[in-house]
C-alpha cells in the first residue's frame, strides 16, 4: 500500500485496525541471487538500490536480530556532508542529496531535517582549519559558511562563549546538514526494499560461509544453508568476527560508543552543535529530549554499554559547551559497538573470496552514509566495479599507504 | 571498570590509558618481508569477541605499562600482569 494523507485519512477513520505489516516475514528459499549479511541501515539501503537500480529483486537481507535492533537504531541521527578529503567529500555529498530526496522515494516519512550542522572553533588556528574545510566543501559544490562569534550567538545564545579555557570565536556551518528519524531509515527501507521482491529475513544469524574453490557458494545460518551467488557484509560492529568465518583478517578494531538522552523540553536547540574542543556534540529530538554523546570509551569492546568515566567526561563537556544543560536530568544513556577502521574511514571493497564484498569499518560515522553506502555497495556488487564516488575505499589501502586519514585518528590515533 | 594494578591495587579505569592489541609484536625491519610485516603489525587485529589481551598504562598512578585480559563482551577482567612479566 501506498503512504500518503488519503490511506492515513482512511484509516484514521476505521480507528487505525486495518493498518498492514510494512513487510512480509518469508521463509528463506534455498537459493538467491544475493544475500545481504546484516540488516541494518546499510544493508537494507543496499538490498532497496539492488533491486532499484540494477533490477536484481532474488535477494535476501539475514539479520540476527530484528530490524533496527542494531547501530542504525542507536545512532544520534545526524547527517552532514562537511568533510574534506577528496576521497570523502563526493561520497558523503552524494549521502546528502540522497536523504534529501529519500521520503518521495521510498514513500516512507523519515523525518529529514535540514536544521543545520554547526561545528565550534575557538582558535585562530582552528578558525583557519575551518575555513580551508568550509573551502573544500565549496569547491565540491557543498554548502558551508564561516560564522563569527556574533553570527553564533544569534543561532545559539545559550552557549557559553567566555569559557576561559574554550571560548567560542565561531564556527563552521553547514545549513543542508541536519537529522533524520533513525528507525524510520531502517523501517522504510526494508518496506521499499520488501515492496520490490527482497526478502527480509529476521532472527536467522549466519554462522558460517560456504566457500568451494575461492568462490562464495553461500551462508550457514540459524536456520539451515542458504546458496547465494554473491554475499554482500553490511555487519559494521561484528565485521571481524564474520569476517573471520571467511579466513579475513581485517584494519578494524570493535569499540563502544556511548549516546545519551535527556528528560524532554520545550523546543530549544534548533540545529546540530558540535563541540570537537570538548568532545561533546548536541540536537534536540523532536520529541524535545536532547540527544547528546562525545567520543568513544577507547577500548575494545562487543559489549553494547560503556563506563561510566566516558559519560563523566561528555558531561563536562556539555557543562563547559552550555551551563544551562546542569538543570536539565539524564533520561537514558546506550552504548553501540562501532566498526573502528585504523585510519577513520569506511571499506567498501571486494574481497580475496569471489562472491563476497565487504562493507566496513564505519568508525561513530555511519549513519548519515546509510544511503550512498548502500547506493555504492549495491552498485559494487551488481557490477563488480566500485562507484566512483566510493573509489577510493579500498581494502588494500592500508597495504598500499593510500590510508584516508580525515581527522587523523581511527582506533589508535598514535598510528597517524 | 576497575583495573587490579598488581603496584597500585584496584584503580579505577579512569586513572589508565589504553594502546590496544598486546599480542602483535614488533617484525624485524631487516627482514626480506618487512613491508608485508609491518603493514600486518600495524593494521591488522583480530579483534576478538571475548578474552583480549591488551596493553593498558597506568599514567594516573605507577606509569607501569600492563597486559590486562579482559572479555570484550562483559568486560570483565581475568588477569593482569606486568609488561614482560614471565
Amino acid at each position: 500500500m501506498q503512504y500518503s494523507v488519503f490511506s492515513l485519512l482512511k484509516n484514521a477513520l476505521t480507528g487505525h485496525r486495518h493498518w498492514q505489516p510494512a513487510w512480509r516475514d518469508p521463509q528463506p528459499r534455498a537459493h538467491y541471487d544475493v544475500v545481504i549479511v546484516g540488516g541494518g541501515g546499510h544493508g537494507l539501503a543496499t538490498a532497496y538500490y539492488l533491486a532499484k537500480n540494477h533490477g536484481i529483486t532474488n535477494v535476501a537481507v539475514i539479520e540476527k536480530g530484528y530490524i533496527g535492533s542494531g547501530n542504525v537504531g542507536r545512532n544520534t541521527t545526524i547527517v552532514r556532508s562537511n568533510y574534506l578529503l577528496p576521497g570523502n567529500v563526493p561520497f558523503y555529498e552524494w549521502s546528502m542529496k540522497l536523504w534529501e530526496g529519500l521520503e518521495q522515494n521510498i514513500n516512507y516519512n523519515a523525518m529529514v531535517s535540514q536544521r543545520g550542522v554547526l561545528n565550534l572553533c575557538h582558535s585562530d588556528a582552528q578558525r583557519d582549519a575551518f575555513a580551508r574545510r568550509g573551502n573544500a566543501m565549496r569547491l565540491h559544490g557543498v554548502d558551508s559558511e564561516l560564522l563569527d562569534k556574533e553570527q553564533v550567538r544569534k543561532i545559539a545564545p545559550y552557549l557559553n562563549f567566555d569559557d576561559a579555557r574554550f571560548p567560542i570565536q565561531g564556527g563552521l556551518l553547514q545549513p543542508r546538514g541536519g537529522t533524520v528519524r533513525h528507525d524510520a531509515v531502517a523501517w522504510g527501507y526494508a518496506r521499499a526494499g520488501d515492496q520490490r521482491g527482497v526478502d527480509i529475513i529476521q532472527n536467522c544469524e549466519v554462522t558460517g560461509f560456504r566457500i568451494a574453490n575461492g568462490k562464495m557458494m553461500g551462508v550457514e545460518t540459524t536456520r539451515g544453508f542458504i546458496g547465494a551467488g554473491k554475499v554482500g557484509m553490511a555487519v559494521a560492529g561484528n565485521t571481524s568476527r564474520v569476517a573471520a568465518m571467511a579466513g579475513m583478517r581485517l584494519p578494524i578494531e570493535s569499540h563502544v560508543l556511548q549516546a545519551f538522552v535527556s528528560e524532554g523540553i520545550k523546543p530549544l536547540i534548533d540545529t546540530v552543535i558540535t563541540f570537537g574542543a570538548g568532545h561533546f556534540y548536541i540536537s534536540q529530538s523532536d520529541k524535545g529530549g536532547l540527544v547528546f554523546g562525545g567520543d568513544i570509551d577507547g577500548y575494545n569492546s562487543y559489549a553494547q554499554r560503556g563506563n561510566l568515566p566516558t559519560i563523566e567526561d561528555v558531561c563536562e563537556g556539555g557543562m563547559a559547551l552550555m551551563p544551562m544543560i546542569g538543570r536539565v536530568r539524564m533520561l537514558r544513556q546506550w552504548g553501540g559497538i562501532m566498526d573502528m577502521s585504523m585510519d577513520g574511514s569506511p571499506i567498501i571493497d571486494r574481497t580475496p573470496v569471489d562472491g563476497l564484498y565487504l562493507n566496513a569499518g564505519w568508525c561513530y560515522g555511519g549513519f548519515k552514509a546509510t544511503p550512498a553506502s548502500g547506493w555504492c555497495f549495491a552498485h559494487l556488487i551488481a557490477r563488480d566495479a566500485p562507484h566512483a564516488v566510493a573509489a577510493d575505499y579500498r581494502l588494500d589501502r592500508f597495504a598500499t599507504g593510500h590510508a584516508i586519514d580525515e581527522k587523523g585518528q581511527g582506533a589508535q590515533p598514535n598510528l597517524h | 571498570m576497575q583495573i587490579q594494578c598488581p603496584y597500585c591495587g584496584d584503580r579505577d579505569a579512569h586513572e589508565f590509558a589504553y594502546l590496544g592489541d598486546a599480542t602483535v609484536t614488533r617484525p624485524d625491519p631487516a627482514a626480506p618481508d618487512a613491508a608485508r610485516a609491518f603493514y600486518e603489525y600495524v593494521y591488522l587485529r583480530d579483534n576478538p569477541a571475548g578474552p583480549h589481551k591488551e596493553l593498558w598504562y597506568h599514567s594516573a598512578g605507577c606509569h607501569s605499562w600492563l597486559v590486562v585480559t579482559r572479555d570484550t563482551r562483559t568486560h570483565a577482567i581475568e588477569s593482569v600482569a606486568q609488561v614482560g612479566a614471565p
